[in-house]
C-alpha cells in the first residue's frame, strides 16, 4: 500500500517538472562540481552492469554454440526425404553392421534438394536419400553430387539409377488411382492420366499439388508429352480437382467418401491395410498401366555429395542400403515400397513392379524446377 | 515534510539527467535489437529487387495470390470480432457477475491456450472428418486463439473502477448503456491488443489450416517453399503477407489511439459489485459450458480416444522423452532471449513514448507477424551465405524464436511496466540510485509479473512452433511437434497422440501460472 501513497504525492510535481527542465544542465553542472565522487559512482555501476550482461551474453552465446558441437561425432549425417520409419530402419541396421553412426535429418525432396543447392559446398549432409528422382536429378544439375561406387551401382538393374551414375535408384513407387468403391465402379475408371482434364471429372478426384510425389507425376508427364500438354492438362486440373495436404489424406478422404477418387502412390494403401485399414477398407487401387504418364514408377534415389567430409562412410552407406540388408527391409518393412536391388524381392502383397507396364524415362532427365514453374502459372501453389 | 520541499531543487534535475542517459542507452538497445530483427525483412526486399520488376509483378499480381487473399482477409475479418464478442461475453460473465463457478469459467476460458492450435485442428478432423474450408476455419481459429483476448479483456475488467460506472448511473444511463459508453470504451486498449495478438496468428498459423484444408498465405508459403526452398515466389508471397500485417498494426495504432487511462482521485477504488443474474443464471451458464466443451471437451476427448485406441504401442519412450528434453531445452532459452531483447523496447514504448518508439515497435510486431517459415528462410539463406559456422546451430534457431516471439514478450512486459509509476523510478534516483539500479529496484522489479507472463508465454510459443523448427534446428533434433506432425502428416493420428498430450501437459502450469497471474494482478 505504501506504493499508492507515494504516487499522489508526487504526482503534482510531475506536473512541475517542465519547469525545471530549463535549468537542468546548470543543476547537473553545479552537481559535478559538488560531488564529483558520485557521478564516477554511477559510471562505475552502469560499467559493471554492462560488463555482466556482456559475459552473460557471451558465455550464453558460446554455450549455444558448443551444445550442438558437442552433440555431433564422427557418424554420417544424412538429408532424408524418405518416410522416415523406413530411413530409421535402414539406419539402424547399417549402424548395427558397421558400427558408424547414422544422423537423420528428416524433410522432404524439393526443400532438401534445393537447400542442399543453397548449401553448395558448405552442406552438412554426406548422404541424400529422396523419395522421388526430380529431386536427385536438381542436386545432380548443381554439380554436388560425387559418383555412386562401382559396386554399389553393379547392385541396381539399369533400369532403375540415371544414365549418369551419379546417384543410384533405393526403392521405387508407382503411381495409382485411388477410388472409393462404393462411389465409382469399375468400368467408370480413368483409362489414363490424362483422362482426368475432362470437365466429366469436375470436382470428383483429388491429389495433394504441394507434395513432391505428385509434383514427379508431372515431371513424367511432361517429359513424355511436351510442356504445352502439360500446360493443358494442369490448367484443367485446376478446375476439376481438389487439393489435399499429403497423400495419405487423399487416400483417407476417398475411403470416407468425401470424394470419389485420387491420384496417389501405390503404398499408402498397403501402410493402412497393416495397420488397421480404417482409412483404406473401402479403397480400390486402380493402376493405368500400358505406359500410361500415370503408371509413372518414380525411383527413389540415394547419392553422396561431393563435399562430404565422410566420403568413405557415405558410400558404405549407400552400398549397404542398395544392398542385401538395405532391399530385405523393403520386403518384411512396412513402407511396401519396391525393393530395386539385383535379385531383390519385393513384399509379396505389391503387384510385382514387372508387371506394371510403365513408361521408360531416364530419372536424369526429370525437370523439378519446369513442372513447379508450370504448377505455379496454373495457380496450383 | 520540509526535506521533501527540499528534495525539488536539488536532486531531481540530476535524476532526470541520469534518467536521460539511461533513457538513451535503453534507446539504443531497443534501436538496435529491432535492426537485428529487420534482418528477414531486408531480406525479402532484398530478393524482390534481385528477382527483377516483371517476374515480381508475374508472382504477386496472379490469381492465385487472389484467392489466397480472399481467404485471408476474410479469415480474419470474420474471426476477430467473433473473437472479441466472445470473450467480453465471458470476461463479463465471469468478472463482473454472479454466475456460479466464476472462477471455474475464468480458468476454464483461459485453458485452451495450453492447447496448441493445430492440435485443436487435429480434434476437431478427427471429431468431424469433413470438416474444411472458411467457416471450419473461422471455428477453429476462434476456439483456439480467444483467450488471447480474454485474458486482457478480463484483466482489464477486473481493474475498472466502479465509481465511473456508478455516476454514469446516477446521470440516469441504463446498465446496458453504461456498458457500452463507459466500459467498453476503458477495454480498448485491451481489446486492441489481443485483437492484434489474435489477428497476426491468424496470418502466421500454418498447421491449423493445413488440417483442415484452408489455403491462407501462410500455408501456400509453405507449399512453394517445400517446392522450390527459397524461390522467389515463396518470398513474393511472403511480401504480400508482411503487407497484410502493416496494415493490421496501423489499424491497430489508429484504434488504440495516444491516451492512457489512469484512476485520480483519493483512495483506493472501491471494490466491484457483481451483477446479478437472477432468472438468466442458467441461460449464460451456458455460454462458458458451451465454449469449454467446444474448446477443451473436443480435443480432451479425440485425443482420450486416439490414446485408447493406440493402446501401449504408441508410448515410445525412448523418443518420447528425447523430445520431451529437447522441446523443454528450446523454450526455455528461447524464452529467456526473447524477454531480455524485448526489456529496452517495452521501457521505451511507456517511458518515452514518441515517432521513434512507435516505429521501432512496429519492427517488431511485423518481424513477429512473418510467419516461421519466412523467418527461418531468410535465416537460412543469410547464415548460408554470410555466416556460415552458424548455420543449423542452436544459436541461429534461439535466435529466430526471439525475433518470431518477441511480440509476445513485449505486449506482456509493456502492459506491467505501464503500471509501475514512474515516480517510483524518479523517486529512487532521486534518493541516490545509479539509473539502472534504480530502474532494476523499481521498474523492472514490479514489471517482473508481466517478465515472466511474457516468458511463459514465448515459451508456450516455442513449445508449439513447428515449421521454423524444422527448417532452423539442428541436425537430429527433433521437438514434440515435429513428431506430432510427421504422425499426423502419415494419418497415424494414434502415435501423434501422445505427443498432443505432453505438449498439453507441458503448456498447462504456464497457462495456469498466466491465469493465476491476471488475478494477482488486480489484487485477488
Amino acid at each position: 500500500m505504501e506504493l499508492s501513497r507515494v504516487a499522489p504525492a508526487l504526482t503534482p510535481r510531475d506536473g512541475m517538472s517542465h519547469l525545471h527542465n530549463v535549468d537542468y544542465r546548470y543543476q547537473v553542472l553545479i552537481g559535478a562540481v559538488a560531488f564529483p565522487g558520485r557521478i564516477t559512482k554511477i559510471k562505475d555501476h552502469a560499467m559493471k552492469y554492462a560488463l555482466s550482461t556482456l559475459a552473460g551474453a557471451v558465455a550464453l552465446t558460446a554455450s549455444l554454440v558448443a551444445v550442438p558441437a558437442m552433440a555431433e561425432d564422427q557418424g554420417i549425417v544424412v538429408y532424408n526425404a524418405q518416410h522416415e520409419s523406413l530411413a530409421k530402419e535402414w539406419a539402424k541396421g547399417f549402424t548395427k553392421e558397421t558400427g558408424i553412426k547414422v544422423t537423420l535429418r528428416n524433410g522432404g525432396d524439393s526443400d532438401f534438394s534445393n537447400q542442399i543447392v543453397a548449401e553448395g559446398a558448405a552442406s552438412s549432409a554426406d548422404v541424400f536419400l529422396t523419395e522421388n528422382s526430380p529431386a536427385m536429378a536438381l542436386v545432380e544439375a548443381a554439380g554436388l553430387f560425387a559418383p555412386v561406387d562401382a559396386d554399389t551401382l553393379s547392385q541396381v538393374p539399369q533400369e532403375y539409377q540415371p544414365s549418369t551414375g551419379k546417384w543410384v535408384g533405393v526403392a521405387a513407387r508407382s503411381t495409382v488411382f485411388v477410388y472409393n468403391k462404393d462411389k465409382l465402379k469399375e468400368d467408370k475408371l480413368p483409362k489414363s492420366l490424362l483422362d482426368l482434364a475432362d470437365p466429366s471429372w469436375k470436382g470428383r478426384w483429388a491429389a495433394s499439388p504441394s507434395g513432391a510425389d505428385f509434383q514427379a507425376i508431372v515431371s513424367a508427364l511432361l517429359q513424355l508429352k511436351g510442356e504445352a500438354a502439360t500446360t493443358d492438362w494442369l490448367k484443367a486440373m485446376k478446375e476439376n480437382f481438389t487439393a489435399y495436404k499429403g497423400n495419405s489424406t487423399v487416400m483417407k478422404a476417398v475411403n470416407a467418401g468425401e470424394i470419389e477418387g485420387g491420384v496417389i502412390y501405390h503404398y499408402y494403401y498397403f501402410g493402412d491395410q497393416a495397420k488397421t485399414g480404417e482409412n483404406s477398407k473401402n479403397i480400390g487401387q486402380h493402376y493405368f498401366k500400358n505406359q500410361d504418364p500415370g503408371a509413372f514408377v518414380s525411383i527413389s534415389g540415394g547419392g553422396v555429395l561431393a563435399s562430404s567430409k565422410h566420403p568413405k562412410k557415405a558410400q558404405a552407406f549407400l552400398k549397404w542400403v542398395t544392398g542385401k540388408g538395405g532391399q530385405e527391409v523393403l520386403k518384411t518393412g512396412t513402407s511396401y515400397e519396391y525393393a530395386v536391388g539385383k535379385d531383390a524381392q519385393s513384399n509379396p502383397k505389391l503387384v510385382p513392379l514387372a508387371d506394371l507396364q510403365a513408361p521408360k524415362i531416364d530419372p536424369a532427365t526429370l525437370n523439378s524446377k519446369k513442372v513447379i514453374e508450370l504448377m505455379t502459372q496454373a495457380g496450383l501453389l | 515534510m520540509a526535506s521533501a520541499i527540499h528534495l525539488t531543487p536539488s536532486a531531481l534535475p540530476a535524476a532526470g539527467m541520469k534518467k536521460r542517459r539511461a533513457m538513451s542507452w535503453i534507446t539504443l538497445a531497443a534501436a538496435l535489437i529491432s535492426l537485428i530483427a529487420l534482418l528477414p525483412l531486408a531480406f525479402i526486399v532484398w530478393i524482390a529487387i534481385q528477382t527483377g520488376w516483371d517476374t515480381v509483378v508475374a508472382l504477386i499480381f496472379r490469381p492465385r495470390v487472389g484467392e489466397l487473399l480472399i481467404n485471408t482477409v476474410l479469415l480474419v475479418i470474420i474471426t476477430v470480432p467473433i473473437a472479441i464478442t466472445l470473450s467480453v461475453a465471458l470476461a463479463w460473465l465471469t468478472e463482473r457477475s454472479d454466475l456460479p463457478g466464476n472462477r471455474l469459467w475464468s480458468w476454464l476460458s483461459v485453458a485452451p491456450l495450453a492447447i496448441p492450435a493445430f492440435v485443436h485442428s487435429y480434434a476437431w478432423i478427427s471429431f468431424v472428418p469433413g470438416l474444411h474450408g472458411l467457416w471450419a476455419g473461422v471455428l477453429v481459429s476462434v476456439i483456439a486463439y480467444f483467450p488471447f483476448l480474454y485474458l486482457p479483456i478480463s484483466a482489464a475488467l477486473r481493474r475498472l473502477d466502479p465509481a465511473l460506472e456508478d455516476a454514469a448511473a446516477a446521470l440516469g444511463l441504463g446498465p446496458w448503456r453504461v456498458f457500452a459508453r463507459v466500459v467498453l470504451p476503458q477495454l480498448r486498449l485491451a481489446i486492441c491488443g489481443g485483437s492484434l495478438l489474435v489477428g497476426l496468428h491468424l496470418l502466421a498459423e500454418y498447421g491449423l489450416y493445413v488440417f483442415i484444408r484452408f489455403d491462407t498465405f501462410t500455408t501456400a508459403i509453405v507449399d512453394q517453399f517445400q517446392s522450390t526452398f527459397n524461390g522467389p515466389a515463396a518470398n513474393m508471397l511472403a511480401a504480400v503477407l508482411v503487407a497484410c500485417c502493416l496494415f493490421l498494426l496501423a489499424l491497430e495504432v489508429i484504434v488504440r489511439g495516444e491516451e492512457r487511462y489512469a484512476r485520480v482521485g483519493s483512495g483506493a477504488a472501491r471494490k466491484q459489485q457483481r451483477a446479478r443474474l437472477g432468472r438468466a443464471t442458467l441461460p449464460c451458464l451456458l455460454l462458458p459450458a458451451g465454449v469449454a466443451l467446444l474448446s477443451l471437451g473436443v480435443p480432451f476427448v479425440t485425443v482420450g480416444r486416439w490414446l485408447l485406441a493406440g493402446g501401449a504401442d504408441v508410448w515410445r519412450w525412448d523418443e518420447i522423452s528425447l523430445a520431451l528434453g529437447q522441446t523443454l531445452f528450446l523454450a526455455i532459452v528461447g524464452a529467456v532471449l526473447a524477454t531480455v531483447a524485448a526489456m529496452p523496447m517495452a521501457w521505451i514504448s511507456i517511458r518515452a513514448p514518441g515517432r521513434l518508439q512507435r516505429l521501432l515497435e512496429g519492427c517488431n510486431y511485423i518481424v513477429g507477424a512473418l510467419p516461421g517459415v519466412v523467418i527461418a528462410l531468410a535465416l537460412v539463406t543469410i547464415t548460408v551465405r554470410v555466416a556460415l559456422p552458424l548455420y543449423q546451430t542452436l544459436f541461429t534457431i534461439l535466435f529466430g524464436y526471439a525475433l518470431m516471439f518477441l511480440p509476445r514478450a513485449l505486449i506482456s512486459l509493456r502492459a506491467s511496466i505501464a503500471q509501475a509509476p514512474v515516480e517510483l523510478e524518479r523517486a529512487a534516483s532521486s534518493l541516490g540510485r545509479p539509473p539502472v539500479k534504480a530502474l532494476w529496484a523499481t521498474t523492472i522489479r514490479l514489471s517482473a509479473p508481466g517478465a515472466a507472463a511474457g516468458m511463459a508465454m514465448v515459451a508456450l510459443g516455442i513449445t508449439n512452433e513447428l515449421t521454423a523448427t524444422q527448417m532452423l534446428a539442428p541436425n537430429g533434433t527433433r521437438t514434440l511437434a515435429m513428431a506430432f506432425w510427421s504422425y499426423s502428416g502419415e494419418i497415424d493420428y494414434a502415435s501423434a497422440a501422445p505427443y498432443a498430450l505432453i505438449m498439453v501437459a507441458m503448456s498447462l502450469p504456464m497457462t495456469w501460472w498466466l491465469y493465476v497471474q491476471s488475478k494477482r494482478m488486480a489484487g485477488r
